[in-house]
């Protein structure tokens, strides 16, 4: 498991142990995958793992992966659902490439993630999950719990479902509500296996259900029990294993995922600015969240508008802003397609607008489900006409935080449509966040040329380049805007093409101002020699660490992660050009690799991925090495 | 009312305070040029203040209004005018929102926010500029264009079926639905005070003839010598008279209305009723030449309005949470403390 600080766990001591149960055996880290029917509360069960890891002190990183139908017919590859949850003692950042533990609660869990379970790993199954049916239904030919195929594993076979059905039978719950007990049962085993406790688990099912339905919480409450004291009492394991806490920086932490941090930093934006925030958007897999959580700020100062199309949702959003909010869209890859037109309007009228881009897997509907960074060259290049605006992506769930939060005020004091890039990995996966001092966020800065007498809705700051915000509804600040080319200063329409040079030139001068306020870009690893790895959004934990990985063989490697993709920071050239090679990985078909080499006008190895999943550690710490001599 | 108590007298403003100063580009004899003044002159009369409206507007001859008015003014992209209003009064409740649009911009490419506009009732006035053609595109056809129109894009002929503006308008829920003329200057600037007092979204069909693509189209029927034969107005609450000498009145005829004879007809003659959805419906099928075309109020109800339902979403959220508190909200149900 892992890496494991005694090699307890790698002896196969079977599944029949002992009498007494043996010393809880440590190990550094874990990765389990919970996988069973879509609607069958694998998610459930994974969070809850989760929580009670944190709160115990572990570092986590989790990834839910489910079928973008909300109910897959029953027993069905395409109706798996899945949690995968690394849980560690020190400081990790990937939800972990080879599992530990998989946990399949029938035969079509078990096809779909046998192949990523380490040999000798754990393998805990429903034995009722693998009747005639069931195994029919995904292919086997014979029972592969009984027909040796999955010898390399430990395989531990569970009666969970009659087992959790006959423990709830006091509650006294129909049958169809007892079989979903199942879940907790399972829990309970697990719990037992890494020496978790079960009360805040006990206490959350309580404050959920405790009113709503005390039976359903009750028979809930007794299936965890009765998984923990059966794992215990028939030695089922012949040892538990714990996983210590893991070193963190001291301070107040809570567990996040990147689409309730992006909500956060919106929230955040809208009370550090003094305007509310106007959130225009459509539902949209896998952005929806972050509509879902703001929708509850509405005291805030946050005004959730769900729009008839994606359409409405941005233009809706252009409007707050021209009424003197802050308009917020969000979407993904195929909405911010839908929306490109009026991002350029945004651009054009030089209104502050945040446009939030949870990305998916593939063009048109692609993969939903699934995560990629392929919306990049979107963003950058796909709307007509030039039109350069400021691009940002998040390189951690809780980092979806000041990401979005600086993008807001990017777009405030530069008046302009500001893109933030996340991911379905980031918005959904979920980590232990330090709680920000909010104090220490940038204040926003506007209000330049307001004053009545010299008023001209296109003078600019002289400074950043951004033209004044006057809000509708002040006296003496009638201004009409419009999305035909304007003449400087006055903005009135106009064709003439010095003026068109001029302003073209000017939106785009905007937006590079922005690269002064970039801090020095950091390199972590070797400061040069032979091989700098650029990664950007999601990719930063698995890149970092396999990076780390990578210069415990060979030195000459360097880390470089961009926040800014537009602008790129002042000093990435000068940097790239400390390395023999420059190497972009990354989740599409190199994407950025064929940006930077045409910025910078230099070649960029391309370690591309298009699958709509996370790189492994172990793939990219070869491919770094392949670049080293 | 106390007699004794002084009426506060209105600020004075006269149209030329809501002109921009920009010069007036539409063509020499557009109808647009009416409405412009129709509107600056009702607004000057409301005895608001310029900087206390917002014009928007999508693409189109129509849509250069917003840049003529000495208010504030957005013109948009093409379609999307109904919802950027959106997000103008629901950021600035205060603010008048006026959105100028025209055949092609509200009822083609623009369809679906008009629908939704509709439904959710905000506060703010919809001018649809009906030409039955596209203007500044020179000469295409439009959704409202009749069967059989030879254009640009339909040199056989359009086979299109039009659609009535009206109807979408009430099948979307519209709380107020009315018609005008740009030949008519009194009918219009009474329409549209009408329309800037409904609270709600208040949506004004304005016919309006396009000199160069589409001349006279509405001329057999809205045409000053012949109109008091041809339109029929609607007032509340008064029967449905038209004809030179009020002559003639509407009836119900079946599920569906029909013309006859004033004095035969009797109290048949059907009284308007502002507040009568299905009449107001069976109204829009009154078409020229079978029976005199309606202008004026067809619907006007009052409904609770979309600014003031999330008026009382946000006081209810605060009721119910209390004070915001940002540093709770970033800390979460759960935290734990790291020495």
């Amino acid at each position: 498991m892992g890496t494991a600080t005694n090699d307890g766990i790698t002896t196969d001591d079977g599944i029949l142990g002992n009498s007494e149960r043996k010393d809880v055996q440590e190990v550094d880290d874990v990765t389990i995958l919970f996988a069973g029917d879509s609607g069958g509360g694998m998610q459930i069960t994974g969070s809850q793992f989760s929580d009670t890891s944190v709160v115990f002190g572990n570092d986590i990183s989790t990834f839910p992966d489910f079928p973008a139908e909300i109910r897959a017919p029953v027993g069905t590859l395409e109706g798996v659902s899945a949690f995968q949850l690394h849980f560690s003692n020190h400081d990790i950042r990937t939800p972990g490439d080879k599992l530990d533990v998989l946990v399949a609660m029938n035969a079509a869990a078990l096809k779909k993630y046998v192949g990523e379970l380490k040999h000798g790993g754990t393998l805990i199954v429903d034995k009722a999950g693998f009747g005639p049916n069931e195994l029919k239904k995904v292919n086997y030919a014979s029972n592969p719990l009984e027909d040796g195929s999955l010898a390399a594993y430990r395989l531990v076979p569970i009666d969970i479902t009659p087992q959790a059905i006959a423990s709830v039978k006091p509650a006294g719950i129909s049958g169809r509500a007892a079989e979903r007990c199942k879940n907790f049962y399972t829990l309970g085993v697990l719990y037992w296996l890494y020496d978790r406790p079960v009360e805040p688990t006990i206490e959350e099912i309580k404050k959920k259900y405790g009113k709503k339905d005390p039976a359903v919480a009750e028979a809930n409450v007794m299936a965890i029990r009765a998984g923990y004291n059966f794992a215990n009492t028939i030695e089922l394991f012949t040892s538990s294993f714990r996983v210590r806490k893991a070193k963190f920086d001291p301070g107040l932490y809570r567990n996040i995922s990147g689409n309730v941090a992006a909500a956060l930093g919106i929230t955040a934006a809208a009370s550090k600015s003094g305007r509310k925030v106007f959130f225009g958007s459509y539902p949209i897999t896998p952005a929806s969240d972050i509509l879902h959580e703001l929708s509850k700020l509405k005291h805030f100062g946050v005004l959730t508008f769900q729009a008839e199309d994606e359409i409405a949702a941005v233009a809706s959003a252009i409007g707050a802003s021209y009424a003197g909010e802050l308009g917020v869209t969000c979407s993904s890859g195929p909405g911010i397609a839908l929306k490109s037109e009026a991002i350029n309007l945004a651009l054009m009228v030089e209104l502050p607008l945040l446009v939030v881009d949870v990305q998916r897997a593939g063009p048109s509907t692609g993969m939903p489900t699934k995560t990629e960074q392929a919306d990049l060259l979107q963003v950058l290049w796909g709307r007509n006409g030039d039109s350069p605006i400021p691009v940002l992506a998040a390189a951690t769930p809780g980092d979806c935080f000041e990401t979005i939060y600086e993008c807001a005020r990017i777009a405030v004091k530069y008046m302009t449509p500001v893109m933030f890039l996340s991911d379905g990995y980031l918005g959904n996966g979920a980590e232990p966040w330090k709680v920000p001092d909010l104090n220490a966020l940038k204040p926003f800065e506007f209000g330049f040329g307001l004053e009545k007498e010299t008023f001209k809705p296109y003078l600019r700051n002289p400074e950043t380049g951004a033209r004044p915000w006057a809000v509708p509804g002040t006296p003496g600040l009638e201004h009409r805007l419009t999305g035909i080319e304007k003449e400087a200063v006055t903005g009135k329409i106009n064709y003439e093409p010095e003026n068109h040079q001029k302003m073209t030139n000017e939106r785009h001068q905007k937006v590079a101002n922005i690269a002064k306020e970039i801090g020095p870009s950091k390199v972590s690893g070797d400061q040069e020699g032979e091989l700098l790895v650029i990664s950007w959004g999601g990719t930063f934990g698995a890149v970092l660490t396999a990076v780390e990985e990578a210069l415990k063989v060979k030195r000459g490697i360097g880390h470089l992660h961009l926040r800014y993709l537009n602008p790129l920071p002042a000093d990435l050239k000068d940097i790239m050009a400390k390395y023999k090679t420059v190497a972009v990985p990354e989740l599409n078909n190199g994407q950025l690799a064929y940006h930077l080499q045409g910025t910078y006008g230099r070649p960029v190895a391309s370690i591309a991925q298009a699958s709509g999943r996370m790189f492994s550690v172990s793939g990219l710490v070869t491919k770094f090495l392949s670049f080293v001599k | 009312m106390s007699t004794a108590a002084p009426v506060p007298a209105a600020p004075a403003f006269k149209p030329t305070d809501f002109h921009s100063g920009n010069i007036v580009r539409w063509c020499p004899g557009c109808g647009d040029y009416a409405i412009l003044n129709a509107v600056q002159g009702v607004l000057a009369a409301r005895g608001k203040a310029p900087h206390e409206y917002t014009f928007v507007s999508g693409i189109g001859c129509s849509s250069r209004f917003p840049l003529y008015m000495g208010t504030y003014g957005f013109h948009t992209i093409h379609g999307r005018a109904l919802a950027v209003a959106t997000g103008v009064k629901a950021a600035n409740p205060k603010q008048e929102v006026w959105v100028v649009t025209g055949d092609g911009d509200c009822l083609s490419i623009g369809g679906n926010h008009l629908l939704h506009a509709l439904r959710r009732n905000q506060d703010f006035k919809v001018l649809l500029f009906n030409n039955e053609i596209y203007g500044l595109t020179k000469g295409q056809f439009s959704p409202t264009s009749r069967l059989g129109l030879v254009n640009k894009s339909a040199p056989y002929g359009t086979i299109d079926e039009p659609l009535n503006p009206l109807r979408v308008a009430l099948a979307a829920g519209a709380s107020f639905v009315a018609r005008t003329s740009d030949n008519d200057m009194a009918h219009m600037k009474s329409i549209l005070e009408r329309a800037a007092n409904h609270k709600g979204t208040a949506f004004v069909e304005i016919m309006q003839n396009c000199v160069i693509f589409n001349d006279k189209v509405f001329e057999e029927y809205y045409g000053v010598k012949t109109r008091k034969d041809t339109l029929l107005y609607l007032h509340d609450g008064e029967p449905m008279l038209y004809g030179k000498a009020t002559e003639r009145g509407i009836v119900h005829d079946g599920g569906n209305l029909a013309t006859a004879e004033a004095t035969a007809a009797g109290d048949k003659v059907i009284k308007h009723d502002e507040k009568d959805e299905n009449l107001a419906y069976l109204l829009t099928s009154l078409q020229h030449p079978e029976a005199p075309v309606p202008v004026g109020v067809f619907k006007c109800v009052e409904r609770p309005t979309y600014d003031s339902m999330m008026t009382a979403q946000v006081a209810k959220a605060r009721e119910l949470n209390g004070e915001p508190n940002l540093e709770k909200l970033v800390r979460g149900p759960k935290t734990w403390t790291v020495e």
